[in-house]
């Protein structure tokens, strides 16, 4: 499977927990909204590895709302101190989904250091995240999305992008849709 | 909230009035030896969630995220986390207009016993000159709670970062 193939997951699971959608910089993002462009997806343009932080600064602010975001093994080893940060709370509504494609997808698909020895789940576990689970397929990603709403899955995909076009929204309208949604 | 209160609060304590008075209610920190009585202070009080974050930058992210979330955030850190959080400063916070109240322990200024600080001690408020962000200083008669409630309100008007800078000086009465 690829990216593009967990978004797809991703975007029916939010739909389904009408949940707040964080998505990571670059062709994350686009391909997130080339699938669906809701009010609820909140697109990271810039600060690289920073996705899983809003996330998690998102869940914690909004226990009353469920929180998903879509990140990438590139972003997570840049911020990897997120997985313990995340690990010293665990927030209930808050599901991390680290599509690891072993390659910095938005820029050429060059090796991270998941192509070599880095497990980023056993990290997240290392790290002292009590629910982490990895998938390889969309059918076994449906079937943990079904279950599941909150930890990590670690989601092993081959590395290729759609060739999703820009988004043409400012980041100022962008954050106002989803504020209108995510702030009370 | 008047003003004179301050005048008989350690210095720690000043800057937690400030932070109440500016109803702050989200605070991520990475430690400085000069914050410690403030991250407790912060820690106990049952109407802010306070989360210790790895490293300041993370901070920024998780702070925008308690923003997007209802939140009134700030962050509690060392002039030494500049550094590692001028891209999440300029590519979150500036481009999406996201407020954030930095409260800064400034070391590596006068006073400063440990030399490895001096280079950002330094360098402090010429990265914020150049990223325009706006920064408060103590004076000998400002009242740092005050200082502490206009920044944040500066830093929700114009949503934008805006920085509290504390000297070594500043902590000396502590
Ligand atoms: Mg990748």
């Amino acid at each position: 499977m690829k990216r593009i193939d967990a978004i797809n997951e991703i975007v029916s699971k939010t739909k389904a927990t009408d949940a707040l959608l964080v998505a990571n910089i670059g062709i994350p993002c686009k391909e997130l909204h080339h699938v669906c462009d809701m009010p609820n997806n909140f697109y990271m343009l810039g600060s690289m590895g920073l996705a899983s932080s809003i996330g998690l600064g998102l869940a914690l602010s909004r226990p009353d709302k469920k929180v998903i975001t879509i990140d990438g093994d590139g972003s997570v080893l840049m911020n990897m101190g997120t997985l313990a940060t995340i690990a010293s709370v665990q927030p209930e509504n808050y599901l991390l989904v680290i599509v690891d494609n072993r390659a910095y997808g938005s820029t050429g698909n060059q090796p991270t250091a998941t192509s070599k020895n880095t497990d980023l789940a056993e990290v997240a576990k290392g790290a002292g995240n009590n629910e982490v689970y990895e998938v390889d397929t969309s059918e076994t990603l449906r079937e943990t999305l079904s279950s599941v709403d909150n930890g990590i899955i670690v989601v092993k995909a081959e590395p290729g992008n759609t060739d999703a076009p820009v988004i043409g929204m400012s980041p100022e309208t962008i954050i106002k849709r989803f504020m209108d949604i995510s702030a009370l | 909230m008047s003003p004179s209160l301050s005048g008989d609060l350690t210095p720690s304590e000043s800057i937690f009035k400030g932070i109440k008075d500016a109803e702050i209610d989200f605070i991520v920190s990475v430690p400085c030896a000069n914050l410690g009585k403030l991250i407790n202070m912060v820690e106990e009080d049952p109407d802010i969630l306070h989360l210790p974050v790895t490293r300041e930058e993370e901070g920024v992210g998780v702070c925008a995220g308690a923003y997007m979330g209802g939140k009134r955030p700030a962050m509690l850190m060392q002039n030494s986390g500049l550094g590692n959080s001028i891209n999440a400063l300029a590519s979150l916070n500036m481009l999406y207009k996201i407020p954030l109240l930095m409260v800064i322990s400034h070391r590596g200024v006068l006073g400063e016993p440990i030399v490895a600080q001096v280079p950002m001690g330094e360098l402090t408020t010429k990265l914020f000159d150049t990223m325009d962000i706006p920064y408060f200083i103590p004076e000998k008669d400002t009242d740092p709670a005050d200082m502490v409630s206009k920044a944040w309100e500066l830093a929700s008007e114009k949503k934008m970062p805006v920085a509290v800078l504390l000297p070594i000086q500043f902590w000396r009465k502590q």
